[in-house]
């Protein structure tokens, strides 16, 4: 018997699957909390694990004084008139702090959710205090019977001393349905941040550029990207790393594939401190005729540091392809699993279960190849 | 098994093979000598299928069965494999992965092959990314393994592998044209390009072929034809075609 979690019933069974392929439990197993937010109404929070606490943003504003601080801190207010739209709402979204040394084994799981063709707005505020290590999982995801809607999302993730915060987002919105996420994390000393994110549906345009400061000694920053840009769909997705303190170091990796639609992967890592190091992996494979355009960029400041790059765009070889039918795949397998190979991603420092996933995310679309 | 007749081909327009006539028997493993250059692996691309290998002229005739025309895989499915000598790298693509694919629903027997060649360690690793010359050799004859070709073209298999890997290579190809059956009972084939006979010592060869300038020169006893080349290199045989 599944536990249902509140808020989540009465979707439509398009929507529930919808929610499942964006990796949401609509069941409490495995999930060690979940938030639950449709179009701007906060339908569910709770967390289950001691060490962690999950409440929406605008009362954990009011239950705490010094998240202020943290509020509108690392992404500035008047950016662009997406930040400027949001900071005139009152704050939807949600706000976790992951408390000194906690470490939740089964992620947390938040679901941004537009049923109707509107405008949601999310302001996000995720802490991981020192030595905490905090798994968390974003579905994004808009009815099956949404027209056109607009998502703006404010993420402000503050990864403390020695601490681990994991985000994992998986869109799967409509085909007019445009997506401006500004997010921006802080890691210090010792401190990783892994950002994954997958969007293999169609969306009408998503632009965003996350943004990790590693100001702490021996921070890491990954980012991993695995995009489908099917016709008609535009992707302007960037990823950037400042390498601020000695010793800090960097990885952003994407993997991206257009079947007629528009993709600008960016990648950007400054290198302005001792003995810091960074790397570059963005290649991607048009198989239908779209674009990918692909910009890397690698930014050093003093003799102290090292960053590379290497980026592809095209089709499959042809030496690949034949390669496996020398071993009696078809043509259309050995595409097929050379594709499966190319999007499988695997996240370093990530749970089994958070990679199951993604994994299951990118199978869910493999059908499509 | 195989027969290989009036055999022309073309790559990027230029004629490389001119006029090969071949012809392996069942239960023959035959062996293709001849200097760096001359059209070896052009020769067994060209059986295979290869896209960039186009025949001009002549005839390849697979198990009765006229192929001349027949798409790679369909040739892989009719029961030829081949040893590639530098199979492309697929990153992403895990071994184990590819295993799984080749054998549909039963990878229990490539974990078994996995574990003879020594290569459990590497199911798990990107397609010959970063593999050593002895590991992509064994990945090759792990994969044929899984394949089970009844004819098995192996394109210097001992080339850059070392002493121990020799062998354990050798050993696992004399299995794959089942080399421990009685010829009467032999079901398999080969065909092997060898500069040196190494792997001669772990399967007789039935008959050895030079081909030079794309052109087969001689056939004969493969040991007498390598001793001739390793005593006074391949000189005799271009000027054997000048005369
Ligand atoms: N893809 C290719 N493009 C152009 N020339 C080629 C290609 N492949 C082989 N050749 C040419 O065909 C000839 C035979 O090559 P190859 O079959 O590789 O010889 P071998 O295996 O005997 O050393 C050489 O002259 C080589 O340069
Ligand atoms: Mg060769």
């Amino acid at each position: 018997m599944r536990n249902h979690i509140d808020g989540f019933e009465g979707l439509s069974p398009e929507d529930a699957e919808r929610l499942e392929q964006s990796g949401i439990a609509l069941s409490s197993e495995n999930r060690c909390g979940s938030f639950f937010q449709t179009d701007q109404d906060i339908r569910h929070t709770s967390c289950s694990y001691e060490g962690i606490e999950m409440l929406p943003t605008a009362e954990a504003l009011k239950k705490y004084d010094w998240l202020k601080d943290y509020y509108w801190n690392l992404v500035d207010k008047d950016k662009d008139e997406y930040t400027r739209y949001v900071a005139a709402q009152e704050p939807r979204g949600f706000t976790i702090i992951a408390k000194k040394g906690s470490k939740n084994i089964f992620p947390l799981q938040t679901c941004l959710f537009m049923a109707t063709d509107d405008i949601q707005t999310v302001h996000n505020i995720i802490i991981a205090e020192e030595g905490a290590e905090l798994h968390l999982i974003t579905g994004c995801v808009s009815s099956h019977s949404v027209g056109q809607g607009s998502h703006y999302g404010i993420t402000e993730l503050y990864v403390g001393k020695d601490a681990l915060i994991s985000t994992t987002m998986i869109h799967t919105w409509g085909e007019n349905v445009t997506v401006v996420p500004r997010s921006s994390a802080r890691v210090e000393e010792n401190g990783t941040f892994l950002s994954n994110y997958i969007s293999m549906k169609p969306v009408k345009r998503v632009q965003m550029y996350p943004e990790a400061r590693l100001t702490g000694e021996n921070a890491i920053a990954r980012f991993s990207s695995v995009i489908l840009a099917p016709k008609g769909s535009e992707l302007d997705l960037g990823q950037r790393a400042i390498l601020e303190a000695k010793g800090s170091s960097a990885e952003l990796l994407s993997r991206v594939i257009t079947r007629g639609g528009t993709v600008i992967s960016r990648s950007h890592i400054i290198g302005m401190a001792e003995e810091t190091r960074g790397h570059i992996e963005c290649n991607g494979l048009i198989l239908e005729d779209g674009i990918i355009h692909a910009i890397p960029e690698i930014e050093g400041r003093l003799t102290n540091t090292s960053l590379s790059h290497e980026a592809s765009v095209g089709k499959i070889a042809q030496d690949e392809i034949e390669y496996l039918m020398a071993r009696g795949l078809s043509e259309e397998e050995a595409t097929a699993t050379i594709i499966r190979g190319f999007l499988d991603v695997k996240i370093q420092g990530l749970p089994e279960s958070l990679q199951r996933q993604i994994d299951a995310a990118i199978d869910a679309a493999e059908d499509g190849f | 098994m195989l027969n290989v007749e009036n055999l022309h081909v073309e790559v990027d327009g230029k004629e490389v093979i001119h006029g090969v006539n071949l012809r392996i028997p069942v239960g023959e493993t035959h062996v293709l000598m001849g200097p760096n250059g001359s059209g070896k692996t052009t020769l067994l691309r060209s059986i295979m299928g290869f896209s960039n290998y186009t025949v001009t002229e002549g005839q390849i005739t697979f198990r009765g069965r006229d192929v001349t025309n027949l798409p790679l895989h369909q040739r892989a499915r009719y029961g030829m494999g081949l040893m590639f000598q530098r199979p492309p790298t697929i990153s992403g693509l895990k071994l184990g992965k590819l295993l799984d694919v080749m054998s549909g629903g039963n990878p229990t027997k490539a974990h078994e092959y996995a574990e003879m060649m020594n290569m459990n360690s590497f199911l798990d690793r990107d397609l010959n990314a970063n593999f050593s010359g002895g590991e992509i050799k064994r990945s090759e004859v792990l994969q044929l393994m899984v394949q089970q070709p009844d004819f098995v073209m192996l394109d210097e298999p001992e080339s850059g592998v070392d002493l121990e890997n020799i062998v354990l290579i050798g050993k696992a190809i004399a299995q794959l044209v089942e080399k421990e059956r009685h010829i009467v009972n032999r079901k398999k084939s080969g065909l092997i390009i060898t500069h040196t006979g190494f792997i001669l010592d772990y399967l007789e060869a039935d008959t050895g072929h030079m081909l030079c300038n794309g052109e087969i020169r001689c056939h004969g006893n493969p040991r007498e034809i390598l001793k001739v080349i390793k005593e006074r290199g391949y000189q005799e045989c271009i000027e054997c075609a000048i005369i």
